[in-house]
């Protein structure tokens, strides 16, 4: 009974959203802790269970003692069951009377720092998974590496198998230090917003999964959903440090054509003869009516002016934040169009047209000096010249090598001319104006995730740090 | 090869948009001299801290979250996009996209028609609440006929009678005749374990197939529809909502559904564990007794494959609480044609389903 009512609880009180991702190495148990995750916070459901237990008996899963191989519960195309991996990033959706989460669950082998880059660019938190046999590996340092790179908020490591171990304290500590020994060499937690958690856990029998486990009473923190229960999401954690950012998707100007919908409810269609507003999602800071903005506009000088109005879809908004979408009015009638950025007046960089990024290189095809691609950024895109490829991340080493190419997961340094200025601003500052994507004009693919940096300053080195 | 191009300087103008005109009889409405009420996006009539769930430091709730998410990709959509087109079946996922569609353009209209694949086996009531929808809302409405293929012969009945998966090709060719280049549906990815791997913006090849194993990756909140000539996107702005979220929302909006959502007495007997509903096409077989329970639809499709739950949820409220405390999957419940086999919607995807 006291399942039912936790499930009509949590389905019905007002939650938050949390978005989190997880990455591993071949083997140490990914799909078994998401499938436990799932399992223990009633996120599966009884014909669900039922397929699982089938197909696991089908393949004398457990040997005598039988059982359920949770891992089966993660694997959704037909490729992955009959290979028994997982080939491409899934999503999978639980809640809790706290949260309701949104789990990218991103495979560890095949294309890994091309998963684990998409699964991170949405995510608050990422569950780094570790064998508590094998301990830090390379894998794991790349994983952190890429991490850190992206500016995850919170990065958990789960050190898992720990039944394994005999529940050894000893094995566990040691693992624990080196993961910090790591997090300190790259760097987390030194902006003030990261952070690194080690959690030993069980993904197979549950412990410290969902409720904290009895045979590890070393440790005294908390399991690993109390931890995704409680940690701020990204956005709390950034959302005073940031200013008013807000790429415009389109305008909308319905002149004559006024939703037949909302004029039978009461539209008063004379004062929406002339509407005008401006339509997109607030990526960074917040907005209040009478708060002074700059337009940025390719081929413009920044324009100033005030906001008269913040509408949603017939409310009046006094404030909004990141991440709303609304539509925003402004005092003065000047042309503004998609692609163009409204910023809360005297916070932004003059734009620009030489860009310099990491690249998280996702495609099989390489990239060499002198390519032509696309940049798109915020609402905007744009051709670019990549002028030079000044070196790639060792994510071993964490050693940068000089190059002129980067290859796939390759995740290098470059140099890109645009055919037109863009308001970039650097990653490491704001996660939404620092990121674009770099595609293939010739077929479209998304060939790479940008990561803006500041231009190069006064240090001779400078274009050797990715 | 030509790309499609973004529409950088796209302005959206309703009054350019030749695909919905406004119907005379809704302008003669237009008397009111209501202000828009005034509040926080955040700022609902639903009791206890909603919209600020966080208490600290004022959060979105997870469903003004969701409804920011897919407002900002049904724009994206139509500004970089010729000719979306919005599938509409007259199903619960589907009349949340088009109340979204609504609020992303207000108070302009929905700047793209709708696009029903219909079955010829369909809820008469859903077809009514279909018709009444699109003119309230003053859209074009695209149909697509199974029916129309089966009588020229270009495609054929299936042996256990379900016309689901028959749904592809006029779909397709829907697609193709009126040259859509992108098509949103309501599919989620909470619904089936290949709906889970589906990006936001979906690539389809000429012939409409999904390719799960070569897919863009999907960064950020920045989407990539680009494509080439006869390639078209599926675009899924409500990947991340749950069956709980959609119906916590229709509570929450006043969102009008199809009636057979809700409990009524209806003609049912057994099959392949869930109740059917007697009707034209879906007749009982000798050994089916027919008796008349208290249902409703979890989902509404084809007659032919969609079950009926016993269920005494006769409000919004009801199912909320109904579909918090079920054990079941939607689909597991109520869908003939995903019981075939573990890859079924992979295998209708690849072939161009939704």
């Amino acid at each position: 009974m006291s399942t039912e009512t936790a499930l009509l609880e949590s389905g019905l009180r007002e939650s938050t959203l949390f978005r989190f991702a997880t990455a591993g190495s071949v083997d140490d148990g990914k799909s078994t802790l998401v499938g436990r995750l799932l399992h223990d916070s009633k996120a599966i459901l009884a014909d669900q269970l039922d397929a699982v237990a089938r197909t696991s008996a089908d393949r004398g899963f457990g040997g005598d003692k039988g059982g359920i191989d949770l891992a089966l519960l993660t694997d959704g195309l037909r490729a992955e069951r009959e290979q028994g991996i997982t080939i491409d990033v899934a999503y999978r959706y639980f809640a809790t009377d706290r949260r309701s989460f949104i789990l990218a669950d991103c495979p560890g082998h095949v294309q890994y720092t091309k998963n684990t880059v998409t699964g991170a660019s949405t995510a608050d938190a990422v569950v780094v998974l570790i064998d508590a046999r094998k301990g830090v590996l390379e894998q794991t340092r790349r994983h952190l590496s890429v991490l850190q790179l992206l500016r995850v908020a919170h990065v958990i490591v789960a050190v898992n198998k720990i039944d394994l171990v005999d529940f050894s304290e000893d094995v566990f500590r040691a693992i624990e230090a080196d993961v910090q020994q790591v997090a300190r060499d790259l760097g987390i937690g030194a902006d003030g917003i990261s952070d690194v958690l080690v959690v030993p856990v069980s993904a197979l029998d549950g412990d410290n999964v969902v409720d904290r486990s009895d045979r590890t009473p070393w440790y005294t923190g908390p399991a690993l959903l109390e931890v995704l229960e409680t940690l701020p999401a990204a956005d709390e954690l950034e959302s005073h440090l940031e200013s008013f950012r807000f790429p415009v998707q389109l305008v909308i100007r319905p002149q004559g054509a006024l939703a037949p919908d909302a004029v039978a409810g009461g539209l008063d269609t004379e004062a929406y003869r002339d509407y005008r507003a401006y339509a997109g999602q607030i990526t960074e800071g917040s907005v209040k009516v009478g708060d002074q903005v700059t337009v940025l506009s390719p081929g413009h000088e920044p324009r100033n002016t005030t906001v008269t109005g913040i509408d949603f879809a017939g409310k009046e908004l006094q404030e909004a934040a990141a991440p709303q979408s609304v539509a925003i009015r402004l005092a003065e009638e000047i042309d503004i169009a998609r692609g163009d950025t409204i910023a809360a007046a005297g916070t932004v960089a003059d734009s620009t047209a030489d860009l310099y990024a990491s690249l998280c290189w996702l495609s099989p095809k390489p990239l060499r000096e002198g390519a032509k691609v696309l940049v798109k950024h915020g609402t905007r895109t744009v051709q670019a010249l990549v002028r030079n490829v000044s070196g790639k991340l060792d994510l071993g080493t964490f050693n940068v090598e000089e190059t002129s190419t980067l290859e796939l997961n390759d995740i290098g340094h470059a140099q890109l001319r645009l055919a037109a200025p863009l308001p970039v601003e650097n990653y490491l500052r704001h996660r939404r104006t620092g990121a674009f994507l770099v595609i293939d004009p010739l077929d479209g693919n998304t060939l790479a995730a940008g990561l803006v940096k500041d231009h190069p300053g006064d240090h001779e080195d400078e274009r050797y740090v990715i | 090869m030509s790309t499609q191009t973004s529409n950088e300087e796209l302005e959206l103008s309703v009054l350019e948009n030749d695909i919905a005109e406004t119907p005379t009889a809704a302008q003669g409405v237009a008397s009111g001299l209501s202000e828009p009420r005034v509040g926080l996006i955040g700022d609902q009539p639903r009791g206890e801290g909603a919209g600020a769930a966080d208490g600290v430091s004022g959060r979105l709730s997870s469903l003004d979250t969701l409804e920011s998410e897919a407002i900002h990709i049904i724009r994206e959509v139509v500004a970089e996009f010729e000719r979306p087109a919005l599938l509409f079946s007259g199903g619960k996922d589907s009349v949340v996209m088009l109340h979204l569609a609504t609020k992303a353009f207000w108070p302009g209209k929905v700047p793209f028609p709708v696009l029903h694949v219909d079955t010829g086996h369909n809820f008469p009531e859903v077809i009514d609440f279909r018709d009444r929808t699109v003119e309230r809302l003053g859209l074009k409405l695209v149909v697509g006929s199974v029916q129309e293929f089966i009588d020229r012969g270009e495609l054929a009945e299936r042996a256990d009678g379900t016309r689901n998966p028959l749904q592809t090709v006029p779909l397709l060719d829907a697609i193709q005749r009126n040259k859509f280049d992108a098509v949103f549906g309501g599919g989620r990815r909470d619904e089936d374990k290949a709906r889970a791997k589906e990006r936001i913006l979906s690539l389809r090849d000429e012939f409409g197939q999904w390719d799960p194993r070569n897919q863009r990756p999907e960064l950020w909140n920045l989407y990539n529809g680009r494509h080439t000539v006869g390639q078209h996107v599926r675009a899924f702005p409500i990947s991340n909502w749950t069956e709980l979220d959609i119906w916590r929302y229709i509570e929450r909006e006043n969102i009008e559904l199809p009636s057979l959502y809700y409990a009524h007495e209806r003609e049912v007997f057994a099959r392949d564990g869930m109740w059917r509903a007697v009707g034209e096409v879906s007749q009982p077989l000798p050994h089916e007794d027919v008796i008349t329970k208290t249902v409703r639809y979890r989902t509404v499709g084809d007659m032919s494959c969609t079950g009926a739950v016993e269920s005494d949820a006769y409000t919004v409220a009801d199912v909320v609480v109904e579909v918090a405390a079920s054990t079941l999957t939607e689909r597991g419940a109520t869908r003939a044609d995903d019981r075939i086999s573990e890859a079924a919607m992979e295998d209708r995807k690849k072939d161009g389903y939704f």
